[in-house]
């Protein structure tokens, strides 16, 4: 049997390569089907891990609690309108839930800074030291403030790379000079590596880092000592990530004594949750970038399909010649289905080769990344062969079932 | 003498829409191993149906065919497929060649269902082309050959398998005088070498080649004589 089939592939080689027009329409569908799946899941794949590098940038284990709108006799205020969240609050989790890690708390506003002759607006965060470790900075120079500095309400900053840029000239060191915010002269102590866009596309390295205590009493200013724009945690396993999101809420709500279906006063977010959503978004995206490659693929499947029944055709008195000296329904039907699969691996093999200079291109021109994968590649060329098999089905079966006489007799 | 061939009551009855056509009708005939016949008859006398029912390309309505022993009638497609291959060669009219494939191709194929090694194959299907004078034409394609040596091509693929029957539908229809001497000579050759031939002609000097002459009409035999006999 082996030698039949290797007999019969030289065949349908023979075949393709006298056809060549032919055949070469015929492989486009599955040549475009496998080239778009394989370009598709590979830019899917470059962009997911894209959202992983970014979720990674934001601490991959962190939640970040932030208060929710209250209600008040029916009215709502919006978001973080009343003070719902504080730095004992904080402090109550870190003591009753044993999974966190660690545990921050930070006040934000949108505030002018000055250094020499320049000012820039930018956010200034008043953080915990635990806030620095949480969010996984990195230092491009100098190092965080500490807790004693949190303690003396010390006049110290850790500044942004965007911050630098509009502050500083370039080659000048930051690290040691003296800014000004509200007039309150504070000294940088690092400069903070940059993370580029956060998921929600906002520029992470805009920012002015300040202890939380500094910014409370000298900078931002409060209405009520120890409120919060938000708390962060962190688990030291991503694992133990939604168990830790349970208990901070029963914890919270015990706190806040909200009691049976009253909603709760604050939002939980992990970066599991906006991991989630992204990709979602991208995996939505693939699928149906993937919904049109199978089309292709199946047209192209029906495009083989075309043909082999035009060859059947064409070829009748061949059957009957074929059948007169000998070959069983099995040796046609088997005929025809090699020259199938033979058109669809010729098309995946091209589609392959079209699929990776896509997805590169895409990476050259576009900037985006993209990741080919083995399996990818391998999915997609298989995936070929069961469409040249499927569709070649019929065709070699009408041709196995010919009536010898009749084929002989064919014009 | 050991019968290859004995029909009995052949019947073939066809439907073409409504109107039933009765091919044979109640056809009996013996042929013994090694004999040379010559089946003729008019077209629409019902040669070219007992012709199919002989070479197992078609089954008899009703009536039993035994070749070689083998009860052919009621055997399915595949099991006539290989009763085909082993003991049949065909020569059609119209040589029945493969086209844009090399004579040594078109001699292999029936070794190629028979699944034997691709150097066996060569081997047999060269000794065959060589045996019908085609040596140092197996590459040729059938368009680069005349028609005579196209029919020698088909004799050659058609004695391969060394089968015990050898049917020659008309093989001299298509061929001038002379390419119609050779292959008429190569067909008595091998006729020498104990193959048993039925070939089925309309021309009375081409059916003198053989030695028992049945006349088929309206699908029964008209007359069997033995060579002995027509001399008389």
């Amino acid at each position: 049997m082996p030698i039949f089939v290797w007999l019969t592939i030289v065949t349908a080689l023979r075949i393709l390569q006298r056809n060549r027009l032919r055949a070469g329409l015929t492989m486009l569908g599955i040549i475009i089907g496998v080239g778009a799946v394989i370009a598709m899941v590979s830019i899917g794949e470059g962009a997911k891990l894209a959202v992983q590098k970014q979720i990674a940038s934001m601490g991959a284990n962190s939640i970040l609690i932030w208060p929710n709108y209250t209600m008040v006799s029916g009215v709502r205020g919006g978001q973080g309108s009343v003070i719902t969240l504080t730095v004992a609050d904080a402090i109550d989790l870190k003591k009753k839930i044993p999974l966190l890690a660690e545990t921050g708390w930070s006040r934000s506003g949108s505030m002018q800074v000055m250094s020499g002759g320049r000012n820039w607006s930018t956010s200034v965060i008043g953080a915990s030291p635990s806030t620095l470790t949480i969010r996984d900075w990195s230092y491009s120079s100098g190092g965080p403030f500490t807790q004693t500095d949190m303690d003396t309400a010390a006049r110290v900053a850790l500044i942004g790379q965007t911050v630098v840029d509009n502050l500083f000239d370039l080659g000048e060191e930051p690290v040691g000079a003296i800014i000004r915010l509200k007039n309150v002269p504070i000294r940088i102590v690092g400069v903070l590596s940059p993370k580029g866009q956060s998921p929600s596309g906002s520029d992470q390295d805009d920012v002015v880092i300040i202890p939380f205590s500094t910014a409370e009493r000298k900078v931002l200013g409060t209405s009520f000592l120890g409120s919060v724009s938000g708390v962060h945690v962190s688990t030291d396993r991503t694992e133990d990530v939604f168990d830790a999101v349970e208990q901070i809420r029963e914890v919270l709500r015990s706190r806040h004594r909200l009691q049976g279906d009253r909603p709760d006063d604050f939002i939980i977010r992990t970066q599991i949750d906006v991991a989630k959503i992204q990709e979602g978004t991208s995996e939505t995206l693939t699928g149906m970038l993937l919904a049109i490659a199978s089309v292709s693929l199946l047209v192209g499947g029906i495009g083989i399909m075309n043909i082999l029944l035009v060859s059947v055709t064409e070829r009748t008195r061949e059957i009957g010649i074929r059948m007169a000296v000998g070959a069983k329904r099995f040796h046609i039907m088997m005929q025809f289905l090699i020259e199938a699969i033979t058109l669809s691996m010729v098309g995946g093999g091209i589609g392959v080769v079209f699929g990776v200079t896509a997805a590169r291109l895409t990476s050259i021109i576009a900037g985006w990344p993209t990741i080919i994968l083995g399996r990818t590649i391998v999915t997609a060329f298989g995936f070929s062969l069961v469409v040249g098999l499927f569709f070649g089905l019929y065709p070699a079966n009408k041709a196995a079932r010919l009536n010898p006489i009749e084929a002989l007799r064919y014009e | 003498m050991v019968p290859l061939i004995v029909c009995e009551d052949l019947w073939k009855v066809y439907r073409v829409g409504d109107v039933e056509v009765q091919a044979l009708r109640g056809l009996s005939l013996t042929i013994n191993e090694g004999e040379f016949v010559a089946i003729m008859g008019t077209s629409g006398s019902g040669k070219s149906t007992l012709m199919n029912i002989l070479g197992c390309l078609d089954q008899p309505s009703t009536g039993r065919y035994r070749l070689g022993g083998v009860e052919v009638e009621g055997l399915h497609p595949d099991q006539l497929a290989e009763i085909r291959n082993q003991r049949i060669g065909f020569v059609f009219q119209s040589f029945n060649l493969i086209p844009r494939t090399s004579a040594l191709e078109n001699t292999q194929l029936p070794l190629l269902y028979r699944g034997l090694s691709l150097k066996e194959q060569r081997t047999l299907a060269s000794a065959a082309l060589e045996r019908v004078g085609l040596n140092g034409r197996e590459h040729h394609t059938p368009t680069q050959l005349s028609g005579g040596q196209q029919q020698r091509v088909a004799i050659a693929r058609a004695l391969v398998t060394s089968p015990s029957l050898l049917l020659a539908d008309e093989p001299t229809g298509n061929l001038d005088t002379r390419s119609s001497d050779e292959i008429m000579a190569i067909l008595e050759e091998l006729n020498r070498d104990g193959i048993t031939v039925i070939l089925v002609t309309h021309e009375i000097d081409i059916a003198a080649h053989a030695a028992r002459e049945i006349v088929i009409k309206d699908g029964q035999v008209l007359s069997d004589r033995t060579a002995q006999g027509r001399n008389s």
